[in-house]
């Protein structure tokens, strides 16, 4: 039996630990987010509204970044099961990216009094966002296997150059995003709001598994019915 | 108290529309993905039971077909 294939037997137990473990974490982080953790001192109670934006953003960037590496992944190693991950890691990514935008907007309303501006970073996650559309349609849209394998990796390979642009942007022009909070060397944010923060990205990191390992079910159950198909 | 919690100093439109826009979001996506499991497992167990039993057992024993019948053992469908 293929590793693929055993990974496929695990991941239908893992999906219900992982579920549990995701409303554990989600409980917790919300509760965190929305009542224990303090206001801040400036953006009073709407500095909440970080705990769904922030993780979310990370997430969808870190999502991207994993779909490129295995697209490159791919194009070296020929590994159609690299793609068929990448694939399957595609739709939470977006709809983490869509969170980040969304919710940035509304952030965006009450601290900068506008619900959309062309600023780097908002340009930016909204071009990944473009990516990961491209990406998803040009997976439901081509037909041709090969077609399908090169134009995704380019989409993916394309789409990494822009994550250095969405990392350092808030450095390289003068935008409306606040620099970066927390970096190697440390972090600005006091550690009572650090704790949900981390708590919402561990919960957000869990719900992509979980829709990964769904996804990734249902493209190798797609593939044997293809099979049984020739039988 | 209830109310100042929903209120959150006058933030609180901003606050809950986001995190029930991400709720949202989460449940929507599940479903989907979700949906599209349990249609493909159907397909799979429909076209798996219209194998003859002949047809399975032979097809049981080539290499090449051993993944996909024993994929069944695994799903349990």
């Amino acid at each position: 039996m293929q590793p693929f294939i055993k990974l496929s037997k695990m991941s239908f137990k893992a999906q219900k630990y992982i579920f549990i473990l995701f409303i554990i974490v989600f409980s917790i982080g919300v509760i965190e987010a929305l009542v224990l953790s303090p206001e801040d001192y400036k953006q009073s109670d709407s500095v909440r509204i970080m705990y769904v934006h922030v993780p979310s953003a990370w997430t969808s960037v870190g999502i991207f970044s994993l779909i490129a590496i295995l697209s490159l992944g791919n194009l070296v190693f020929k590994n159609k099961y690299f793609l068929l991950i990448a694939k399957s890691l595609a739709p939470s990514g977006l709809v983490f990216n869509i969170i980040a935008l969304v919710t940035g907007s509304i952030w965006g309303r009450p601290t900068w009094g506008t619900w959309w501006a062309w600023d780097a970073r908002i340009t930016s996650m909204l071009i990944l966002c473009i990516f990961y559309i491209l990406y998803i349609l040009s997976w439901r849209i081509l037909e041709n296997k090969t077609s399908v394998n090169k134009v995704t990796s380019l989409i993916s390979i394309l789409g990494l150059i822009n994550l250095p642009i969405i990392k350092f942007s808030v450095e390289w022009w003068n935008t409306l995003h606040q620099p970066a909070s927390i970096t190697l060397s440390g972090s600005s944010i006091h550690s009572s709001m650090l704790l949900p923060l981390f708590i919402m990205t561990a919960a957000f990191v869990l719900f992509s598994i979980l829709i990964f390992l769904m996804k990734y079910n249902t493209e190798l159950i797609k593939i044997k019915n293809k099979g049984l198909d020739r039988i | 108290m209830i109310y100042e919690f929903i209120s959150m100093n006058g933030y609180g439109l901003y606050v809950w529309s986001s995190f029930i826009f991400t709720l949202v979001c989460f449940i929507s996506l599940y479903t989907v993905i979700k949906l599209q499991l349990v249609k493909e497992q159907k397909k799979f167990k429909t076209k798996y039971f219209d194998l003859t039993k002949d047809v399975s057992e032979t097809v049981r024993k080539q290499e090449t077909y051993k993944e996909i019948l024993a994929f069944t053992n695994i799903s349990k469908i």
